[in-house]
């Protein structure tokens, strides 16, 4: 979104002259967007390892595993992303996964039709989110605590309601709810479709409505959105309630695709979910990201895994290489505003 | 009948008396000019036109007719406009969005409602060549100086038919140019009939372009007189108190 612009000298050129240019190239934007570069050292780190191990990395059943790992991120990154650009934080998304799980694993036990299992665990979702975003916009509690209450509640509501017992006895409609999240079509798991259809349609409620409009205004000046009239309140709101939900889609999914709801389901996802939006691009004071950013920066950090863990490196050395990775992307970041202020 | 007229305003803020009793009136296409100290009460007085603050007393009218506003919107739709203090723009969009925030123009396709990108840089760049400013639609705000700024808080002003226009200090913070294109802005408002507020610290711009000069001093109205019969000097001394009214 930002890099330096070379103007006109002022005052020296007619308005008509440079109202009719595009101010910048499209090679210019991608050239100062983080997306992109993201995406480079992607595409690097897919290569290499191609090179590196060809059987195990670049084969079919790996990119099934891979892409299927980051889409339930993925699907949480984007939520994250609506409220990360009100300048918020949702610190409850694992939590709200790990809820959303359990009561999909009640409803299915209780012998409940599978749709039931999906919409009680969007409403549980979407419910967690309400909490935070009336507590947040309306009761003007900071997000960081808010959500770090909710972490805690939903997370403990969720041990309550499983009794503290994994959940696999699914009922006559366990079969068609795990063939949503287990299942797959033309080779790419289900999972995988759902973040591609949901990525699309958040690029455009970004780009192309009021709604996303407002959620970059309000991270850019919540004070300026609120004397133009713009429904501060409301929009944030509806951005936790978002999270909320595509939290709960997530779990949904995970649960359906593992056959079994435990309590402790989604477990430190929130820093994962927030990470990807960070190396993606989304800035932690809000006004910027976008939904392509969140699936890229879940892809590099799931690539980054799975390399890891083909080149033989202990599995507890991760979650140093992905601090690493946050780190250098918000110095990234911190560069090129730097350039462009 | 006056455009606007103020009667008998007053605010408080807890304890703090901002407004005590302010009688104002402007008629279409005038320039007031604002003055008085710091916490003279400028900012509050604007803010309760603009519907931030209702008054803790008094009434105001519009074309005659008694209006409560609630919230900025409210005296939006009743054609005033305003350029805060501190411009409220978001650094991080576009000078079009900025014009438009709040009042994007959108387009159908099929049942969905989408912004209309090209309308509103079309419409943006039609105000700014209006303004005659130089400041380009696709622009982000972030990166355009203090007088490209000021442009893009004022034409937002201009997208609605406006009546009225008030601005708080728009020259504070700006050079010397660039006060001379804002100014250059307010005559062209007033050649539109729009009535203009102006707060300014800046005497010299005051007696540029306003039609009367008004002063406060603690929340009082102490002068408002035409510029044409008054003086740097007597406004000075107005707004420090050396002189008490006039
Ligand atoms: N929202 C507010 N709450 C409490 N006091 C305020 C508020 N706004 C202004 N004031 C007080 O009212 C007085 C007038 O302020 P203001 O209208 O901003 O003055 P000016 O714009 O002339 O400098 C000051 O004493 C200021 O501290
Ligand atoms: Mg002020």
């Amino acid at each position: 979104m930002s890099s330096a612009v070379t103007r006109p000298p002022p005052g020296r050129v007619a308005i008509e002259d440079v109202t009719g240019l595009r101010e910048r190239s499209l090679g210019q934007k991608l050239l100062s967007s983080q997306p992109f570069w993201v995406t480079i050292a992607l595409i690097v780190m897919a290569l290499a390892m191609s090179w590196y191990q060809p059987e195990a990395f670049a084969s079919a059943d790996n990119f099934f595993n891979i892409t299927r790992n980051f889409a339930f991120i993925g699907i949480m990154a984007i939520g994250m992303t609506a409220v990360i650009l009100t300048g918020g934080i949702d610190l409850s998304v694992g939590s709200i996964m790990g809820l959303a799980g359990v009561v999909c694993g009640l409803v299915l036990q209780a012998e409940g039709h599978w749709a039931l299992a999906v919409l009680a665990g969007l409403l549980t979702g979407a419910a967690v989110g309400l909490v935070n975003g009336v507590l947040i916009s309306y009761v003007g509690l900071p997000a960081f605590v808010v959500t770090l209450g909710t972490l805690s509640g939903a997370r403990s509501l969720a041990i309550v309601l499983s009794e503290n017992k994994m959940i696999y006895e699914f009922g006559p409609w366990g079969d068609a709810f795990n063939a949503i999240g287990g299942g797959s079509i033309v080779g790419v798991a289900n999972p995988v479709w759902v973040l591609l259809a949901l990525a699309v349609t958040f690029s455009v409620i970004l780009n192309f409505t009021n709604w996303g409009n407002y959620l970059y205004a309000i991270g850019g000046n919540e004070n300026a959105a609120r004397l133009t009239g713009v429904p501060v309140r409301r929009i944030k709101l509806q951005a936790y309630v978002v999270s909320g939900l595509t939290a709960a889609l997530s779990a949904v999914l995970i649960v359906g695709w593992q056959g079994s709801a435990i309590n402790a389901l989604g477990q430190g996802y929130e820093l994962r979910v927030i990470a990807s939006t960070v190396i993606g691009g989304a800035d932690l004071m809000g006004g910027q990201g976008g939904a392509y950013g969140a699936v890229i920066g879940a892809a590099l950090i799931e690539v980054i895994r799975n390399s890891l863990l083909m080149a033989g490196v202990d599995a507890n050395w991760q979650g140093a290489f992905v601090g690493l990775f946050i780190v250098l992307a918000v110095l990234l970041q911190r560069i090129r505003t730097r350039r462009s202020a | 009948m006056p455009l606007l007229e103020l009667r008998g305003i007053s605010k408080h803020f807890g304890a703090i008396e901002a407004l005590k009793a302010v009688d104002l009136t402007v008629d279409a296409g005038e320039v007031v000019g604002l003055m008085g100290d710091n916490g003279a009460g400028k900012s509050t007085l604007v803010k309760v036109v603009a519907g931030n603050y209702l008054p803790s007393e008094g009434e105001l009218r519009l074309d005659g007719t008694v209006k409560h506003f609630r919230r900025p919107v409210d005296a939006r739709t009743e054609g005033i406009e305003v350029v805060y203090q501190d411009l409220a723009l978001c650094d991080n969009l576009t000078a079009a969005a900025n014009v438009f925030l709040g009042r994007e123009l959108k387009r159908r396709i099929g049942p969905l409602a989408i912004l209309d990108y090209k309308a509103m840089y079309a419409r943006a760049a039609e105000l700014f060549k209006e303004l005659k400013s130089e400041t380009r639609p696709r622009d982000l705000v972030r990166l355009m100086s203090g007088g490209q700024r000021q442009a893009v808080a004022i034409a937002r002003t201009r997208l609605a038919n406006a009546k009225m226009v008030l601005m708080d200090e728009p020259t504070a913070a700006i050079s010397v140019r660039q006060v001379v294109e804002v100014l250059d802005m307010i005559h062209r408002l007033k050649d539109r009939g729009i009535a203009v507020v102006l707060i300014s610290h800046r005497m010299p711009d005051v007696f540029a372009v306003c039609d009367r000069v008004v002063v406060m001093r603690r929340g009082r109205k102490v002068a408002d007189k035409a510029v044409a019969s008054s003086s740097p000097e007597e406004v000075t001394g107005l707004i420090t108190g050396a002189i008490q009214a006039a």
